[in-house]
């Protein structure tokens, strides 16, 4: 990855106090992301994708601990003074999340959101704000948009609020867009709606993006490099045509051979992952999939692999009896 | 309402479902969920039931099993038609049809142990011997992957997602029913759960002798389960057909456009450049004619002005659209 760096997050931990013990949500995790870049996150509930996305926002809950070092833009987010931060949020690092009612105000017109963000971070009167509100929500699909500033969030269906919620992400301009499980909650053809329009922005504005998805079919066609996440680590990390080409880490690949396909027979048995992931509150010695992992070896359970760079620096992954040949692997 | 009919390509048809209708009021308004649907389910047969929210694909689900009386039409269960069914002859009907759904945690009584919630249809059922309903829990749950031993006595809350699945799917297995209807089982687990839950289902399908109407807006989780495959959009089913070869060539534009909106984890494949326009219109309100013509690429004035019947365009494939792709 040449360029600009925008983020770097840096060995990045963070704990959350739990009745049962501390648990470990992100342990030990360093990404970049390049101006004008998409870096897709993936994992399964619960692999600390989100609590990973929470703390470059710094919305982290109250009672988590986070260390490490999470560079934007030349800042470094954990030591700005909260006042700051607020300004940078919503201004150039923005949020989308899988449930737009998470960011939209209930009791507040469509209008009324929109224009408010826009003169929180941007110096425009009302009628310029309003202006440049009705092109966003025409930028984001959104038919009759002069009449949908009128109108509250309950008014409009799942998709459309969630065209909104991208919208007021939009507004400002951002260099950076965390999409969180943006299209999670939607039907599939809104889905593919949806992930086209943030694409379409992103090309269009030069704007780096994350997206965090349990789908691998989400990062596949629409990402420039994927970092695959399990029990709070980056396992794998590699440019998707990489990644697809040659998975070199078992659980990605187990990941991708338990779905379902569409070119496959019916009543074909899926190749299923035994076993589910580990307590989080429980860290293993070991590597965190080796009681799932059919390579694994007394190794594994008893050391944890470091995530390095094989024959190319940009492909990382964490194993130690890494898939070597792809095809075999899936013979 | 005029109905669809879909026949099934056996003639032992366990389920067949005639002429479904299914409406009910939102405030002085009416929603018409399920609009004159026919489908039939042969014996050992999988029927998936795939569309998107709010295409009344779990209200028929339910309509099927009287848990939401149909406002008009027949539900023949193995010759018997339940909706005239009342009381007793119903309850023990319902023994032989039972339901699993989409979310396991929300499925079970929090406050009760596993082995009685597995029991429980066993107490319905009136088997008074403790020592009979025990043997049979601890062997249902053995047959779904669970070591009874360890979970008879533990509390929902103590178990994950898939492994409260695998109990809905014990509870819902113990009273050795015929017929199951699979209400998004595996939508809310996650990729490496729900391969094992598909899998498990497919066991207990061949090892109980299940029949299954599979609900479910996944295609590919629908494929991957299915004999055949009924698409349905706003209340109405829009084809049926055998699922390798509705797959392969789609005859309604709309089982098309969900083909395409997949994405897929490969990218050599780009994701699609005609993406479907719109979203549903609401049910409060269908459209006259064809329901999908308000986002179909090929709709015309005979879209509006007259609703498409379900006709045969393949061998066992039916499409009720007016243009259809094959």
């Amino acid at each position: 990855m040449n360029g600009n760096i925008l983020l770097s997050v840096e060995d990045v931990v963070v704990d959350l106090p739990t009745p049962r013990g501390n648990l470990r949500a992100v342990d030990h995790v360093d990404l970049t992301v390049g101006a004008g870049r998409t870096l897709g996150v993936v994992g399964e509930s619960g692999c600390g994708k989100t609590m990973l996305s929470r703390a470059v926002l710094q919305l982290l809950p109250k009672k988590a601990k986070l260390s490490g070092r999470v560079m934007f833009d030349g800042q470094d987010l954990l030591q700005l003074p909260p006042e700051k931060l607020r300004k940078l949020r919503g201004r150039s690092l923005a949020v989308v999340f899988q449930d737009p009612m998470t960011s939209l105000n209930p009791v507040l017109t469509i209008g009324t959101q929109l224009i408010e963000t826009l003169q929180e971070h941007l110096e425009l009167d009302d009628a310029a704000a309003t202006r440049r509100s009705v092109e966003l929500l025409a930028a984001v699909g959104i038919p009759a948009p002069e009449q949908r500033l009128a109108q509250y969030p309950h008014q409009l269906s799942g998709g459309m609020r969630q065209r909104v919620a991208i919208a007021i992400a939009l507004s400002c301009e951002p260099k950076l867009l965390i999409a969180d499980e943006p299209t999670t909650a939607l039907d599939v053809t809104i889905q593919a709606q949806i992930l086209d329009l943030l694409a379409r922005e992103q090309r269009r504005r030069h704007m780096a993006m994350i997206i965090i998805t349990h789908d691998l079919g989400v990062v596949a066609g629409r990402t420039d490099e994927v970092a695959v996440m399990y029990a709070g680590r980056v396992v794998e990390r590699a440019p998707t045509p990489a990644l697809f080409k040659k998975m070199r880490m078992p659980y990605t690949e187990a990941l991708l051979a338990a779905l379902p396909k569409l070119d496959a027979a019916p009543h074909t048995p899926l190749p299923a992952i035994s076993g589910r992931p580990p307590d989080p509150t429980r860290p293993l010695r070991g590597c965190s999939f080796s009681p799932r992992c059919r390579y694994a070896v007394a190794r594994c359970q008893n050391e944890k692999p470091a995530l390095e760079a094989a024959e190319t620096k940009a492909h990382q992954f964490a194993c130690f009896h890494p898939i070597e040949d792809h095809a075999d692997a899936n013979a | 309402m005029m109905p669809q009919s879909a026949p099934s390509i056996s003639s032992d048809a366990l389920l067949e479902v005639d002429n479904l209708v299914v409406e009910y009021p939102v405030g002085s308004r009416i929603v018409h969920a399920v609009s004159g649907v026919s489908l039939q389910i042969a014996r050992g047969e999988t029927l998936g039931l795939v569309g998107e929210s709010g295409c009344g694909k779990s209200t028929l689900g339910r309509a099927v099993l009287q848990l939401r009386r149909p406002t008009a039409g027949r539900v023949l269960f193995d010759g018997h038609d339940l909706t005239t069914m009342q009381g007793d002859a119903l309850r023990l009907m319902r023994r032989r049809v039972q339901l699993i759904f989409q979310d396991p945690i929300a499925s079970l009584n929090p406050r009760r142990k596993i082995g009685d919630i597995v029991a429980e249809p066993l107490v319905i059922a009136g088997v008074k011997d403790p020592e009979k309903r025990k043997q049979l829990v601890h062997e249902v749950l053995s047959a779904v992957g669970l070591d009874p031993t360890l979970v008879v006595g533990r509390l929902p809350h103590e178990f994950s997602g898939g492994q409260c699945q695998r109990i809905c799917i014990a509870r819902a297995l113990i009273l050795n029913p015929e017929f199951i209807v699979c209400d998004e089982p595996v939508s809310a687990l996650d990729v490496s759960i729900r391969a094992q839950i598909l899998n498990l289902l497919e066991e207990m399908k061949a090892r109980f002798g299940l029949t299954l109407l599979f609900i479910a807006h996944d295609l590919a989780v629908v494929k991957a389960v299915s004999d055949r495959v009924a698409v349905m959009y706003l209340g109405r089913l829009c084809e049926v057909g055998p699922s390798e070869q509705l797959f392969a060539r789609p005859a309604h534009p709309y089982t098309a456009l969900l083909i395409e909106a997949i994405p897929m984890p490969d990218p050599d494949i780009r994701p699609a450049e005609t993406v479907p326009v719109g979203e549903p219109p609401s049910p409060i309100a269908p459209p006259s004619g064809c329901r999908f013509r308000t986002r179909c690429p090929r709709a015309d004035q005979r879209c509006s002005d007259e609703m498409p019947e379900l006709r045969a365009v393949a061998p066992g494939q039916f499409v009720a659209c007016h243009h259809p792709l094959i």
